[in-house]
Order: structure tokens, then C-alpha cells, then sequence
């Protein structure tokens, strides 16, 4: 039910976003999700890609700082209010969402977004608990 | 105007003289009543009697701040300690502090040589002088205190800090002389405008600025602020504090009280003494201090010395502002710091790899230090939050090693420049 997101320390410097973006386009990487985290002197770049394992490897290969980490993957109605639905799911639980970016693609009718809960297993359960669709490795392989 | 016309403004050949004399009282001094410098002298097999000229003075050892440490506290003191009047220390943080002890005799000397410097900035008994140094165990508030009380000038003991009030001072009591740091200087300059006060409305004349390396750059911008001319004081607690050399209105040099204090530039990779006007490291020795005379002392500091009857009358030699050091110490906003401190800290910190580098700056007239860091995998996280409390740790813990609030940066790994014999670990941006 979890997923591997790959994160990647950039300092405010100019280039650095296209370097280690092109770093990933060399290796036939693609981006499924990304979002960047920034404050005045560095940022962190949160990406969603097929091979996780790969893609890490690259960009260590590249002197990038990376870590790996699992977060979720919730597929929810392309719909007003989607996206307040589940998290209302996770508030009620009082379950703090650290971060949350959106995919880029959509599968189908629905929209997929990253969610990062304070506690994943609570997160998963609760959400599971109320029909909401969580994503696996295999889903984002094919998507 | 000259305080002591007969020692500042003697002949070469009197002053030279007088020098042997006194190196031959002192080197006596030490060898009959400080053991580590008869130990030091055994080794290499000089006795006293081997003075016989002022260049015999190579013969000696060097002392440096370790071998101060070393005897920490009392352990250079040359004379029984009911005859020390005064305790200074130095700023060090690097462990223990070097110890100075005064004599009453010592505190009259060292009266006499601020009495000289604050006179070579225009002070007399008519002047009000705001002491802007601090008092304490540091001697730039004292010093300057004593030799003030020499003169019979009135002093202002306001010590450092407390702008506002300092500058409310300054107006309302028509302080006439100001002694501080130079960046002080400019940090009150800079209030003083935010307060609507001009150079105009201060009866500021002369200030005398020191206890920290500084620019003509700064020293313009001092006077045309305060509508003064600025002077620059050198000295350091191992000699006495305060006023070993000070300069006068020509601006061509600090003019070293060398009846006092034996100047030699030597060259700090052979040790070798260096030929006149040659930019050296100052060594210092004491030709008059009673309770811990010193011998050679090692001042890192890297300047040149210019023999010469200067315009103002004196004949004491002068020495060039001080332009760096030999040892890769760094002086924050006075406290002393050595880069091996930070390194140090740095690696008690879980996590954080030896790649590190330090930028000194002074955006605002007051020194910043900013550590930079590689964000290595192991301290990396996917959040802010954690990234921002890895850097209020290092922060932290840096500050409680060595006494000093910096900023750390994260910087991405693999950028800093790797140790390849000596890494270059500060860049000083600051321009002095």
C-alpha cells in the first residue's frame, strides 16, 4: 500500500533543478510526481518515479544528497470536494499530513495525490477503513 | 602633543642603549625566577651573561601562547604573588585562558604607555573620554582607563554595549574622545543616524580604535560619520594589553613604546629574523615588566616595521596596521576562534561529515560567522521541519563549544573543497 518516494537536496542555486532532472531524463527516467519543498537557502525535491531503486542510484551517482522514504498514494474523485473528503478521513483520526503534492498524471476519473501522514500504518488503515482507493508500486509502474 | 617628550622622542643610539640594559635586566629576571624560561634557556644553552647586543636576542627562545597555557594560571609569574596588584586574561576560548599578572609597578607602566597613546590622539586633562571597551578581565576597558587617569582626562567607564544609551551619553555629556572597536565605532555611527543624531551635534574630536584588525576603508568611513580622526591602538594582554603601539595624527605607522616592549618581524616559516620594512610576524618582548615578563612572544600578528624620525617628533619605531595573521586564528567579534573548534564540534554531531567550510562576513559592522555544512545522506530527511532542527542542533552545539552564536547552512555534499594537505576551511569576506 505504501509507495517510494525519492528525495533530493538542492541548495538555492541556479541549475541545480535542471541538473538533477536532466541527470534522470539521461537515464530514461520518468517523472510521475514531483513537488518541491523550498526555504531561502535550500529546497528539497520530492519525486515519484517507476524505479525508485534506479532513480536513486543515478542521482547518488550525480553527488545529490537522496533519501528514500514510503508515503501514500490515494486515488480520489476528480471532484470538488475530493480531495477535502479524505482528508477529513485522516483529520477525524488526528493524523497530521506532512506534505502532499499531486501527480502528474490522472488515472481515469480520478486524481492521485502523495500524502505523507505522521503515521502511515494509522493513515493506511484509516483510509482502507473508508473506501478510499491507496495506489501500490505495481499501480505506478504502469501508470 | 608628546606625553613623555625624553623616552618618545630619545636618539637611536640612547633608545639602543637603554634596550640592552633592560632586555639584559629582564632576560636575568626570568632566568633567576620563571622555571619554565630557565628550562627553556638550559636547552638551549644560553645563560644571561650571553646578552651582550641587542641582536643577541636571537639567541632566546620564542614563547607562544601554548607554552602560556601550559603554565596556566600563576606559572609565569617572575615575582612572589603577594607583590600581583591585578589579574587580566585573555579572550581564548580554546581551553584555558592565558593569565596576566600586574604589579604595581606593572599597572604604572602600563598607565604611562595608554598616557602616551591617548596623548598621541589629543587627549588632555580638558578631555571627556568615553571609554567604550570592556571592563573586566579583558584589558581594553582598564587600559584605557589608567592611562586617561594619567592624564587627568575624565573618563566616561561606560564599557561596551548599551548603544542607545552610549550615544544619549555622548551627546548630553559632550564626550570628546571615543575608544572602542572600530566595528563598535560604526555599529554606534549607524544608530546615531537612526536617532537623528549628526557628527555635527557630538563634540567628538579623536577616537582610538583597536582590539581587532581594521581597514583605511573603515577608518574613512568612522570620520566622515563622526566628524573625527581616527586613530589605531594595538596591543595584546600577553605584554600588557592596550597600547604597546599606538599611532599618531601623521597616520604613517602605530609607533611601538619599544622603551617598553622589544620589537622584532621575523619570517613564521623559518623563524629567521626578517630585514628592516620586510612584512613579518611581531614578535614582542618585554623590556620593563615586572610580574611576567615576557620573552619573544609569538603575536601571529603580520606586519612591517619602519625605522624613522616621524613627523610628529617621536622617534619610536612604527609599525604598519596589522594585515593578517600567520596562524589561521580568526577574531569574532573579539573572541578568538580557531577553525579545529568548529571542526571539532562539528564531528560530535552524529551524522555530519568533515567537509565543512566558514565564511566570515560583516554585513552590518559586526562580524557574522556562517558554517557551512554538507547535508549528507545521513542527516538529509524528506522534511523541512527535520532539516531545520538539524541546523538549530549544529547551531547549538557549536555555540555551547565555543561560545559564539553562528549560522549554519546546508550545503549540498561532495561541494566543499576535500582536505588535500591543507583545505582552505575559512573565507574571510570581511575587508580588512
Amino acid at each position: 500500500m505504501k509507495i517510494k518516494q525519492i528525495s533530493v537536496f538542492l541548495e538555492n542555486k541556479r541549475g541545480r533543478l535542471l541538473e538533477a532532472t536532466e541527470a534522470l531524463a539521461k537515464s530514461g527516467i520518468n517523472i510521475r510526481a514531483l513537488s518541491i519543498a523550498d526555504t531561502s537557502e535550500f529546497g528539497i525535491l520530492r519525486l515519484i518515479v517507476a524505479d525508485s531503486e534506479q532513480a536513486k542510484h543515478i542521482l547518488e551517482k550525480n553527488n545529490f544528497a537522496v533519501r528514500e522514504n514510503d508515503v501514500l498514494a490515494v486515488a480520489i474523485p476528480d471532484v470538488p470536494g475530493g480531495l477535502a473528503s479524505v482528508l477529513k478521513i485522516l483529520n477525524d483520526k488526528g493524523l497530521n499530513v506532512e506534505y502532499i503534492y499531486a501527480f502528474v498524471q490522472r488515472s481515469g476519473e480520478k486524481a492521485i495525490v502523495v500524502l505523507k501522514v505522521e503515521n502511515l500504518d494509522l493513515g493506511i488503515e484509516a483510509l482502507v477503513e473508508r473506501g478510499v482507493v491507496l495506489l501500490t508500486s505495481k499501480d505506478i509502474e504502469q501508470l | 602633543m608628546i606625553w613623555n617628550k625624553e623616552a618618545e622622542c630619545m636618539s637611536f643610539d640612547e633608545r639602543g642603549k637603554l634596550q640592552l640594559e633592560r632586555l639584559k635586566a629582564t632576560v636575568k629576571k626570568v632566568y633567576d625566577n620563571v622555571p619554565y624560561y630557565r628550562k627553556r634557556f638550559e636547552e638551549l644553552k644560553v645563560k644571561p651573561e650571553d646578552i651582550r647586543t641587542l641582536r643577541d636576542i636571537e639567541k632566546l627562545p620564542f614563547t607562544t601562547k601554548t607554552d602560556l597555557r601550559e603554565g596556566y594560571p600563576f606559572g609565569m609569574f617572575a615575582v612572589p604573588f603577594k607583590d600581583i596588584v591585578e589579574i587580566h586574561t585573555s579572550s581564548g576560548t580554546t581551553g584555558k585562558p592565558v593569565v596576566a599578572g600586574y604589579t604595581k609597578k606593572d599597572i604604572e607602566i602600563w598607565s604611562e604607555v595608554m598616557a602616551r597613546a591617548l596623548c598621541m590622539v589629543g587627549a588632555t586633562k580638558d578631555d571627556i573620554i568615553q571609554n567604550g571597551y570592556g571592563y573586566g578581565l579583558f584589558t581594553g576597558g582598564l587600559g584605557v582607563h589608567y592611562g586617561a587617569q594619567a592624564i587627568g582626562a575624565t573618563v566616561i567607564p561606560i564599557s561596551a554595549g548599551n548603544t542607545k544609551r552610549q550615544l544619549e551619553i555622548m551627546l548630553d555629556f559632550g564626550s570628546t574622545i571615543l575608544t572602542c572597536t572600530p566595528s563598535y565605532a560604526l555599529h554606534l555611527a549607524e544608530v546615531a543616524s537612526e536617532m537623528g543624531i549628526s557628527g555635527r551635534d557630538l563634540k567628538l574630536k579623536a577616537g582610538c580604535f583597536g582590539a581587532e584588525v581594521w581597514t583605511e576603508k573603515m577608518r574613512d568611513a568612522i570620520e566622515s560619520k563622526f566628524n573625527l580622526i581616527a586613530l589605531n591602538i594595538y596591543g595584546l594582554t600577553e605584554l600588557i594589553g592596550p597600547g604597546v603601539a599606538q599611532e599618531c595624527e601623521d597616520k604613517s605607522g602605530l609607533h611601538i613604546s619599544e622603551d617598553h616592549f622589544y620589537p622584532e618581524i621575523i619570517s613564521p616559516d623559518t623563524l629567521e629574523p626578517l630585514p628592516e620594512g620586510e612584512k613579518g610576524e611581531l614578535v614582542l618582548t618585554s623590556l620593563t615588566r615586572d610580574g611576567m615578563p615576557m620573552i619573544r612572544f609569538r603575536t601571529r600578528d603580520i606586519t612591517s616595521l619602519k625605522r624613522e624620525v616621524c613627523k610628529c617628533g617621536r622617534t619610536l619605531v612604527k609599525m604598519e596596521r596589522i594585515t593578517g595573521r600567520s596562524d589561521d586564528m580568526l577574531k569574532i567579534r573579539g573572541v578568538l576562534i580557531f577553525p579545529s573548534q568548529i571542526e571539532k564540534a562539528l564531528l560530535e554531531i552524529k551524522g555530519i561529515e568533515p567537509h565543512y567550510q566558514i565564511i566570515v562576513t560583516r554585513p552590518h559592522h559586526l562580524d557574522e560567522l556562517e558554517v557551512q555544512v554538507e547535508a549528507s545522506k545521513d542527516i538529509f530527511s524528506d522534511e523541512i521541519r527535520h532539516l531545520e532542527a538539524m541546523k538549530k542542533k549544529i547551531e547549538n552545539h557549536i555555540e555551547k563549544s565555543i561560545g559564539l552564536r553562528v549560522k549554519v547552512t546546508l550545503v549540498e555534499p561532495k561541494t566543499l573543497p576535500r582536505s588535500e594537505g591543507k583545505a582552505k576551511r575559512v573565507i574571510d569576506k570581511r575587508e580588512l
